[in-house]
């Protein structure tokens, strides 16, 4: 069970809701994830042009935690001003913080995040900042009371998977919040590495979004997120240099 | 009565009083939307009874897809 402030969620994988070819499909991906937690945008509405169907307007928001990012956000000012816009839809205390600090690469802004995750703790949000994947910022983050961590596993959209397993595994050992290893991810394999290696969870959008198959790879990314969990709580063998026999040695008939 | 809305000026008809007629006016049909009022973030249950005046700045924002 995934436990994040006073929440709990069975399943451990957070599914973004941006870039799917249509909205049906969208839906459909949803719904084969057993995802219970969806991430979102705030935005200024098209109020000057006809009204486009809205992706909300689609899914039964009774069955899913709403977990809105603050992208967009350059400062932690920013930030806080989008997390209390979301709050005041009334559907969701949750909130991703989310600084970008560098438009090509979209990697956070370390200060700002950690600005951002201190505020809104103590306006009562239960925070979950995304954030580079920075043994120290990581602590950092969780001495001010942010709800979980969620690390990047390599630059956003960029399908590159873990590129740093190492401080990863800091992270994640060091933690006493549950660590979401988000961004990056690009196979069911990186998904299950991550939760192998002891993630609590994994956030991904475009990694399903972006498949050829979305609703296929929403699957994909249901079962290696599980099957990953199993193998970490299952405690995988240790590696040896050379072969060790499965069968017996003895009463070999020849 | 002019507003400023989402960052463009527009004039709207003088039976426009509060949040809510202003929705109305934009024939807002989406459940979600949140409304900032000179720059306070007004709990939905304000919105009919909140009034605007002249000059006054909104800012309509929806939720959209995300990761």
């Amino acid at each position: 069970m995934l436990i994040i402030g006073d929440k709990k969620f069975n399943s451990r994988l957070l599914l973004g809701t941006g870039k799917y070819p249509d909205f049906e499909t969208q839906k459909e991906a949803v719904n084969v994830s057993d995802t219970e937690i969806l991430t979102f945008s705030v935005r200024r509405m098209n109020v000057f042009e006809p009204s486009q169907p809205n992706f909300l307007e689609k899914l039964d928001l009774q069955k899913y935690s709403l977990l809105p990012n603050t992208a967009g956000a350059k400062t932690a000012e920013e930030a806080v001003r989008t997390a209390k816009l979301a709050k005041a839809s009334g559907l969701c205390d949750m909130v991703k913080v989310e600084v970008i600090g560098c438009d090509k690469t979209l990697l956070p802004d370390p200060i700002e995040t950690l600005r951002a995750t201190e505020e809104l703790v103590k306006e009562g949000f239960t925070v979950l900042p995304y954030t580079s994947d920075d043994v120290v910022l990581a602590r950092k983050l969780e001495e001010v009371g942010a709800h979980a961590i969620m690390p990047g596993a390599s630059p956003i959209g960029s399908g590159q998977g873990i590129i740093n397993p190492l401080n990863l595994s800091v992270i994640i050992e060091q933690a006493n919040v549950p660590v979401i290893v988000d961004a990056g991810i690009g196979s069911p394999a990186d998904a299950a590495m991550a939760m192998e290696m002891g993630a609590e969870g994994v956030l991904l959008n475009t990694a399903v979004s972006g498949a050829k198959d979305p609703i296929k790879m929403a699957e994909a990314m249901k079962l290696a997120v599980i099957s990953g969990r199993l193998g970490y709580e299952a405690g995988r063998i240790g590696k040896k240099r050379y072969a060790t026999a499965s069968s017996p040695m003895e009463g070999i008939s020849v | 009565m002019n507003l400023l809305v989402n960052g463009k000026r527009i004039q709207v008809p003088a039976t426009v009083k509060t949040i809510t007629d202003v929705k109305n006016h934009f024939n807002i049909t989406n459940p979600v939307v949140i409304v900032e009022h000179n720059g306070e973030i007004l709990d939905k249950a304000k919105h009919p009874e909140k009034e605007v005046a002249d000059g006054d700045k909104i800012e309509l924002v929806q939720f959209v897809g995300g990761g």
